[in-house]
């Protein structure tokens, strides 16, 4: 079998971040990955990428920003014609680099905001950054990038609904993004603290759906549902290593941002191997690609081609074997975790830790040999 | 993730409009698959043979009409009916998506 087309290459150039949230992607583990990649390792990427037939790249982290090569970066990539997306928590911008990175060739900036109530934003953030993003959005804007806003959703803003969009569209984004919180990584850890009931999520998708005709042509508003409260799962990252391939700081290439928790999967390094290899070859890579892999109740089931089976990282971390159904499919035998849940989420939990260095590395079972390679 | 969405609200695009392709929205040649294609944040479109050059048209000079009279010219052998009702559905297709201006 011929690897498919990559389209989408997210490059997380990072794990440093000054935010803090709740809910961030990056690895439980990340302060044990600080054998960063170089300029000239993502350079080769990117020209690999473009290559393969990859169209948007996506510039993440950590935040993206403190990588003090990224003016070449992005400079790079233009020059390979990727469509070039910075993914940004903004509090570390100021009017010049943005200027700096507009003419290197940035195509559009995707910003990070927490809510419309300062306290609950900074809250989750874990640090002062409200006024801070708040003043950066106008400079984007001003100097001439289309902006998109994204708001990770969760029970403390899920009802903020109407106030997050008025504010999208008053600070003039083309695009807002309100994604419900997957619940991998550090949003896994607090999952009981971020985890709306469904009356607050009923509610949101109604208000979602009455105000996207009203911002027709001028914003996109883009919902990405929770699926713990769906009947079927989502076609997670379009399938395992379709389209879609993620880079780790270290240089891991991986199909998904969580990947890391399965165990016996082998990921390789783009500082061993050309992209191009590791994309056809990869033991990671081809794991769960197609169909094969597949176990009943998906082998059977008429949605495998739509949802290929939901999310792998997550029929591991709730069911403990990465090739079963996603739980959250209501077909799933493991589907009573999921309810399990959401009987939780009724009650509510105050409790949480921060996505920081520290509490990274109290998490992070040490490895005999360093984790990266 | 790239796929086109369907379900766009059509709306009639008006003869004295002078459209401008956003800012955000890239006309790129795709090397892979030999054809036009039009990129913008998070998403792609595959172009047919027409598409791109009305997108090219796109700069803010051209009325609708006027880019409907240049593609009869560059496609002789189609009819004028045919192009009118692919330039007219396509801009507003891509404008509802809010990948217009002007």
């Amino acid at each position: 079998m011929g690897a498919p087309r990559p389209y989408t290459l997210v490059a997380e150039l990072t794990y440093k971040c000054p935010l803090k949230c709740l809910y961030c992607s990056n690895p439980v583990s990340f302060s044990q990955m600080r054998d960063e990649l170089s300029t000239e390792q993502w350079v080769r990427t990117f020209s690999e990428a473009a290559d393969l037939g990859v169209v948007q790249l996506h510039l993440s982290g950590g935040e993206p920003v403190v990588r003090k090569d990224l003016p070449e970066l992005i400079r790079h990539a233009r020059s390979r014609d990727l469509y070039t997306n910075l993914i940004t928590g903004g509090t570390l911008l100021n009017e010049e680099m943005l200027r700096q990175f507009r003419d290197c060739g940035l195509d559009h900036i995707q910003l990070s905001i927490q809510d419309t109530d300062r306290r609950t934003a900074e809250l989750v953030a874990g640090i002062r950054s409200y006024d801070k993003k708040l003043k950066i959005a106008p400079l984007i804007k001003k100097l001439g990038f289309s902006l998109t806003i994204n708001v990770v959703m969760h029970r403390m803003n899920i009802d903020h609904v109407p106030a997050l969009i008025a504010q999208a569209a008053e600070l003039g984004a083309q695009r807002l993004e309100l994604a419900n919180t997957q619940y991998h990584a550090w949003a896994e850890k607090n999952r009981s603290a971020l985890m709306p009931t469904r009356a607050q999520l009923d509610q949101a998708e109604a208000l979602v759906l009455e105000a996207r005709p009203r911002y027709q042509g001028t914003m996109e508003i883009a919902y990405v549902k929770a699926d713990y409260y769906a009947e079927y799962p989502k076609p997670c990252m379009g399938g395992w290593a379709r389209s879609y391939m993620v880079i780790t700081p270290t240089g891991e290439v991986l199909p998904c941002h969580a990947a890391h928790v399965i165990p016996g999967l082998h990921f390789d390094s783009v500082r061993d191997q050309s992209l191009t290899t590791i994309w056809a070859d990869s033991k990671g890579l081809n794991a769960f690609r197609g169909e094969s892999w597949m176990q009943e109740p998906c082998r059977s089931c008429p949605m495998k081609t739509i949802d290929f089976g939901g999310c792998r990282c997550q029929a591991f971390m709730l069911a403990g074997d990465a090739a079963a159904a996603d739980p959250v499919c209501s077909l799933s035998p493991h589907h009573d975790i999921i309810q399990e849940a959401i009987a939780q989420a009724e009650q509510g939990d105050g409790r949480f830790i921060y996505r920081d260095f520290r509490n990274s590395e109290r998490l992070s079972i040490r490895p005999l040999e360093p984790a990266s390679r | 993730m790239i796929e086109p969405r369907m379900g766009d609200t059509v709306a009639d695009a008006p003869a004295s409009w002078r459209p401008r392709l956003a800012p955000r929205a890239r006309l790129r040649w795709d090397e892979v698959e030999k054809r036009y294609m039009l990129v913008f944040p998070e998403a792609a479109l595959m172009l047919n043979e027409t598409a791109p050059e009305i997108l090219k048209l796109c700069n803010g000079e051209h009325t609708v009409d006027g880019i409907i009279d240049a593609l009869v010219q560059r496609f002789t052998g189609i009819e004028r009916k045919v192009i009118e009702e692919d330039v007219t559905s396509f801009l507003a297709r891509i404008r509802a998506r809010g990948l217009l201006e002007g």
